[in-house]
């Protein structure tokens, strides 16, 4: 399989804190990669270097073949384009109207007619699954399940070919969750996207990734969720044994697919 | 090579070469928009050269296919269909239309909005104070629930660290008063009236207004914003969640905080005012200091300076109550936000300007 990222030795420090000590792994093209993690094991500078919002401290971060830290500002921005990333809270930006706030991104790179614009909106509410009529609402009016389903439609804008996705389902009814869940498999399915998405949720863990990440000791540990679940580290047995974790082990697991 | 579009507008034929990407667009746009208003009897569209296709302009190619279906006109592909249709297809229903454009109002529903806008703020207004003023009185049996620390903290933040700004401004708008009287006394020869002129209008007017003005813009907007936020992050309903009234814990202590701030603020004000006139009135008409001040006494009676300073602590009340209620109001979105700090502001002075008028004409009939 082709690698989309590939993270090398990667070493992140805050002072004397070593949040990252070594990461090493690879995105391929087409799979949706789960990083997991407890509170505090660097999941979002993780993120946050794959991104190239942050330099690491040795290592490198290749997207496509290319490494990001030596990159040309310019270079950096042409491939920052490729990416559609969503944050944890939507962060919409509050004064524009659904529209507008998927308009922005493409207004910005390019000049078109008003109509182009509009049919571009239809294009990416009906992609979300979003009704026509949310176009002309405000993000205060939103339900959590549309400001994240907006979120995604707004990543989607330039038609990107890697998507991040930070805590996707947090904060979502199960009902909501699965449905999102469903969307981003059906969109990868449908546009050969490569998904990276950090996730706390164990029911989507086992529904979408087909590879999981999981940051333990400063390093990380990748493999398939069924082959993590058997990893002996005390952590991992915590988080995918604890009485949370044991659901889904019950239910088998749909990793795979 | 990179992506092209050859249109031939008369016989309805567009011919699109190599790779369409999401940056290719624009390019796409123009030809299809110079096709539509060409509106030939058959499209057709010539794809045998064409690469890979974004969503984007796939779907742009598909929307206008399916216009000219629509108007009753051929529509064909020469080729291989860009991928993205099919998925086009999967796409579920968008149910209902778009929301028809609400229609616009006549102007009599506008005027009519317009008043009950107005008149429901006057009254939320009052509202506003009236349970401040309840408040308080409720509030007032126990030290602990005044909440001291908070009214000394607003009183510091409004008040301590406002001096530099309100000093310097007192100080040149003395100045600016002392050197334009100087100048027209002169010509009746009465300079020496430019005492009275400076001491008059700092002490009862200038000092306060001036101080006035200041604080709204630096605390009233301060105030609004601060619970604005507080607001959008639901920090005030936490509060009420709590048993907390945000009334006792919000907007009472800035209140106070602001009370007490403003007579401060007032007599600094007053002072380098003063100190100002006696610069300019020194160096412009050669009055030795001594005489400025034997001439100061004359000048100003018993009430001069309590006239200003009796309205600060009134001035504060009105632009901590606009700056508090104007922030709770505060729904929805950061755009709100900003308005609402701005409507705070503009509110605050103007609500400062109307009681100094008032006073103006109060203190006029009881001879004070």
């Amino acid at each position: 399989m082709e690698a989309v990222i590939r993270v090398r030795d990667v070493v992140n420090r805050f002072g004397a804190q070593v949040v990252h000590d070594g990461v090493s792994f690879e995105v391929c093209r087409g799979e949706i990669f789960g990083i997991v993690g407890g509170s505090g094991s660097g999941k979002s500078v993780l993120l946050r270097t794959m991104l190239g919002l942050r330099y690491p401290d040795s290592g490198s971060v290749e997207v496509e073949g290319r490494d990001l830290s030596s990159m040309h500002r310019e270079e950096l921005r042409e491939i920052k384009r490729r990416y559609g990333v969503t944050f944890q809270q939507g962060a919409l930006f509050s004064s524009l109207s659904v529209a507008e706030n998927l308009t922005l991104p493409v207004a910005e790179a390019m000049d078109l007619e008003e109509d182009v614009y509009a049919s571009l909106v239809e294009l990416r509410l009906r992609m979300v699954g979003l009704p026509l009529d949310t176009a002309a609402k405000f993000p205060a009016q939103l339900s959590g399940g549309m400001v994240k389903r907006v979120a995604l439609a707004r990543a989607l804008a330039l038609d990107p070919v890697l998507l991040f996705l930070d805590e996707p389902t947090a904060g979502l009814d199960p009902i909501a969750a699965s449905e999102f869940d469903e969307l981003v498999l059906y969109l990868r399915r449908a546009l050969d996207l490569t998904i990276v998405m950090v996730t706390h949720d164990l029911d989507t863990l086992s529904r979408t990734c087909d590879r999981v990440a999981v940051l333990v000791d400063r390093r990380v540990i990748v493999d398939t969720l069924p082959r993590i679940q058997k990893n002996e580290h005390p952590w991992i047995r915590e988080y995918f044994h604890g009485p949370r974790g044991q659901r889904i082990s019950a239910a088998g697991g749909h990793v795979g697919a | 090579m990179a992506f092209a579009a050859e249109t031939d507008a008369a016989a309805g034929r567009l011919r699109l070469t190599d790779d369409c990407r999401m940056a290719d667009l624009p390019v796409l746009a123009d030809a299809l928009a110079g096709l539509r208003e060409a509106a030939p009897r058959e499209l057709q569209v010539d794809l045998t050269h064409a690469g890979e296709f974004d969503i984007g302009p796939a779907w742009l190619l598909r929307t206008a296919l399916e216009q000219a279906r629509a108007a009753d006109r051929s529509a064909r592909i020469e080729g291989q269909p860009p991928g993205h249709f099919a998925f086009f297809d999967e796409l579920p229903d968008p149910g209902a239309g778009a929301a028809a454009e609400s229609q616009a109002d006549s102007w009599l529903i506008r005027f009519g909005r317009a008043i009950d806008y107005r008149v429901g703020n006057s009254i939320t207004s009052l509202g506003f104070g009236g349970r401040t003023l309840v408040t308080a009185a409720r509030v007032s049996t126990s030290l602990r629930r005044l909440r001291l620390p908070s009214i000394v903290r607003h009183a510091y933040e409004t008040g301590v660290q406002a001096i530099p700004v309100v000093a310097v401004i007192a100080f040149l708008i003395a100045i600016i008063l002392a050197y334009i009287g100087a100048q027209q006394l002169r010509q009746f020869g009465a300079e020496i009236f430019t005492v009275d002129l400076v001491a008059i209008g700092v002490l009862r007017e200038l000092g306060v207004l001036l101080t006035a003005i200041m604080v709204a813009g630096r605390t009233g907007s301060a105030y609004a914003a601060e619970l604005g936020v507080m607001k959008l992050n639901d920090e005030v309903d936490a509060l009420e969640s709590l048993g907390l009234d945000p009334f006792e814990v919000l907007v009472l202590p800035r209140v106070l905080g602001l009370v007490i701030a403003m007579p401060l603020l007032t007599i600094v004000a007053d002072a380098m005012g003063l100190a100002g006139g006696a610069l300019l009135t020194t160096l412009l008409i050669d009055l030795p200091s001594a005489q400025y001040l034997a001439r100061l006494d004359s000048a100003i009676s018993d009430t001069t300076f309590w006239a200003g300073l009796i309205k600060a602590p009134v001035f504060g009340v009105l632009i901590a109550l606009t700056g508090t209620m104007r922030g709770l109001q505060v729904r929805e979105s950061s755009r709100e936000l900003g308005r609402l700090t701005t409507v705070a502001v503009v509110q605050a002075i103007f609500l400062v300007i109307f009681a100094d008028a008032l006073f103006a004409i109060f203190f006029l009939e009881i001879d004070f």
